[in-house]
């Protein structure tokens, strides 16, 4: 998961609110203080290891994009092809295909997982016996490895005789979909499971933000003679809003570049049905070895993600309410 | 008034009873988890679904522990990767994080937002490339391929920064008079100040190198290297579909280290999730 623009919570805003910067403007001396090269030294591991194992390997992606190199004829076999990849990219059905599928599958799983994680977290934030055991338990399915989450999921949804299907039967559903069997059904099927999985960390930080909201403010609200649901149309979604993209841009992230599972269940079947553009990008290096066709394709999806991050920044910026 | 609180309490109540019941079907499949692991193959798929085996089939687990593809050696790379990673990050993460909160240098805030840009670098534009470097490296197929771009993250480096612009600086200035080195002040004045933020990210990067599958995926080959969650893949692709109760047996044995973490420090945990996301 990357870091996203956003600070999740109240707190930690305030925690970062008030740092007094050493060096700024301001003092009597006109040279800028600083103090030497330690910095450097202090910084130098944790960038050093940046630059051998992320920027040289994404400078290696940028490069490779532009040849039509595959592994086995070693580095003696790279030519350069200019904008081949792009243009074969930008005319090809299965590319476009991926990316639609992509698109549907955040589109309609991170939307669910923030709504049902905000309604859960505002459930939570009231007392309920067993609280803390109820947060743990919807919190469960994040930390849980694809692998063995996967196998489960395979062997719940199996369309004969899968659990799943066998409770959609006996509440009268006599012809249950086929889920992983079907090109219909199988991408609903991960939506289930990214679902299940992103409803819980939804909820886990929601519920840590609405900790954090002054209760003040509705003690005064209600005394004016707010209701509960003006109660959160003015004060506690206002609040939410860096929260909210906090959370959407994560799940974006992390539901959007995702292949393990695909790979693991469908292998992108049945026909191209949840071929998602990271596993296209997977497939296209790894079992068809078109090494600077899938770095072209890994290219154009980090200019989207990048895009998409920008924007969700902006409109964050222009809706917060408490923001500093 | 009694009818206005039993109101309230009924309320109350059927809030309990729906939160408890959506509870149990997030909790449905580890429960068919655990129970699957039980059983035998056969009786895997029976109807009704017998929650509780009749006899319990432990000798799934002594398969799955000590047969053909036993899980023990996956497990011991699972932990040495993540050691190796959990300890090289929280070291580099705190180092760079000190330096960017509380030491000005030249070039700092580019540095920094060069670092910010990193973040948004997505995980599948760097397999090809990785792929190809790390064998020039001579570390493709090795441990090493999964712990070293592991140890050096930028969200580390942001959790930690943040956490260090938030205490005093004045205590470097007072440590500084008394004539510590740059390394002490920040090893025996700023570091141990940072214990709780250095357990919710040693949780955060053990938890993300115990699930990695993606990254063994592609740089793992041989099946001596295999970590947990590609070494489980072993029980998905026999004969072309799963032996479930062996299949369940390794899956529960996976989750176990990172439940039981979890279930220890989830309040650091959470911690850390919330504040992963920063200016």
């Amino acid at each position: 998961m990357a870091a996203a623009p956003a600070p999740a919570t109240a707190a930690a805003r305030r925690r970062d609110a008030p740092a007094p910067r050493a060096g700024r403007p301001g003092r009597p001396r006109r040279a800028r203080h600083t103090d030497g090269t330690a910095g450097w030294w202090f910084i130098a591991p944790n960038l050093v290891g940046m630059l051998l194992f992320t920027l040289i390997p994404v400078v290696a992606a940028v490069l490779i994009a532009f040849t039509d190199w595959d592994v086995v004829s070693g580095l003696g076999g790279v030519r350069f092809t200019g904008l081949a990849n792009f243009t074969e990219l930008l005319s090809d059905d299965r590319f476009w295909h991926s990316f639609k599928l992509t698109g549907i599958y955040t589109g309609v799983s991170v939307p669910l997982s923030v709504l049902f994680g905000l309604g859960l977290a505002i459930a939570l934030n009231r007392p309920v016996p067993g609280r803390a055991a109820l947060r743990t338990i919807f919190f469960l399915p994040y930390i849980v490895n694809q692998v063995a989450i996967g196998m489960t999921w395979l062997l719940l949804l199996n369309p004969s005789s899968g659990m799943v299907n066998e409770v959609l039967r006996s509440v009268g559903i006599d012809d249950p979909p086929a889920w992983f069997a079907s090109s219909d059904w199988a991408l609903p099927a991960f939506m289930i499971m990214a679902v299940w999985g992103g409803v819980g960390y939804a909820a886990v930080i929601y519920l840590a933000a609405l900790q954090d909201l002054p209760t003040d403010l509705y003690e005064a609200a209600a005394i004016d003679g707010a209701g509960p649901w003006r109660r959160f149309t003015t004060i506690t979604w206002p609040a939410l809003v860096p929260t909210t993209t906090f959370v959407f841009v994560t799940l974006v992230i992390s539901v959007s570049q995702s292949f393990g599972l695909v790979v693991l269940i469908t292998q992108g079947g049945p026909g191209d049905s949840t071929r998602v553009l990271p596993a296209f990008i997977y497939q296209s290096g790894f079992e068809y070895y078109r090494f600077g066709y899938a770095s072209a394709a890994g290219l154009l999806t980090f200019v989207c993600v990048l895009v998409l991050t920008l924007s969700f920044w902006r409109f964050q910026k222009g809706r917060a309410l408490y923001d500093d | 008034m009694t009818s206005l609180t039993t109101t309230s309490a009924l309320r109350r109540f059927g809030w309990a009873v729906l939160l408890w019941s959506l509870a149990l079907l997030f909790l449905a499949p580890f429960a068919w988890m655990i129970s699957t692991s039980l059983k035998r193959n056969i009786d895997v798929f029976d109807l009704p679904i017998q929650w509780i085996p009749d006899t319990f089939q432990w000798s799934n687990y002594a398969e799955v522990w000590t047969g053909e593809h036993s899980i023990a050696r996956y497990f011991l790379n699972s932990v040495v990767v993540a050691a190796a990673r959990v300890f090289g990050e929280l070291l580099t993460a705190s180092m760079a994080g000190y330096a960017f909160a509380r030491l000005s240098f030249r070039g700092r805030d580019k540095v920094f937002l060069l670092y910010l840009a990193t973040a948004l670098i997505p995980f599948q534009l760097l397999l090809v490339p990785r792929f190809m470097y790390f064998q020039q490296l001579g570390i493709y197929d090795t441990l090493l391929a999964l712990i070293l771009p592991g140890m050096f993250t930028v969200i580390g480096t942001f959790l930690m920064r943040q956490y260090f612009t938030g205490l005093p600086p004045e205590l470097r200035e007072a440590a500084r008079i008394d004539g510590a080195s740059e390394w002490r002040i920040y090893w025996n004045v700023y570091l141990p100040l940072a214990r709780p933020v250095l357990a919710a990210l040693g949780i955060l990067a053990f938890v993300w190198s115990w699930n990695d599958y993606e990254s063994p995926l592609v740089l793992l080959t041989t099946d001596s290297n295999y970590t947990i969650p590609i070494g489980l893949t072993n029980f998905a692709d026999e004969s072309g579909g799963l032996s479930a109760g062996l299949a369940m047996a390794g899956s529960v044995s996976s989750l176990v280290p990172v439940i039981l973490l979890f279930l220890l420090l989830q309040k650091r945990f959470i911690q850390a999730l919330t504040r992963a996301g920063l200016k």
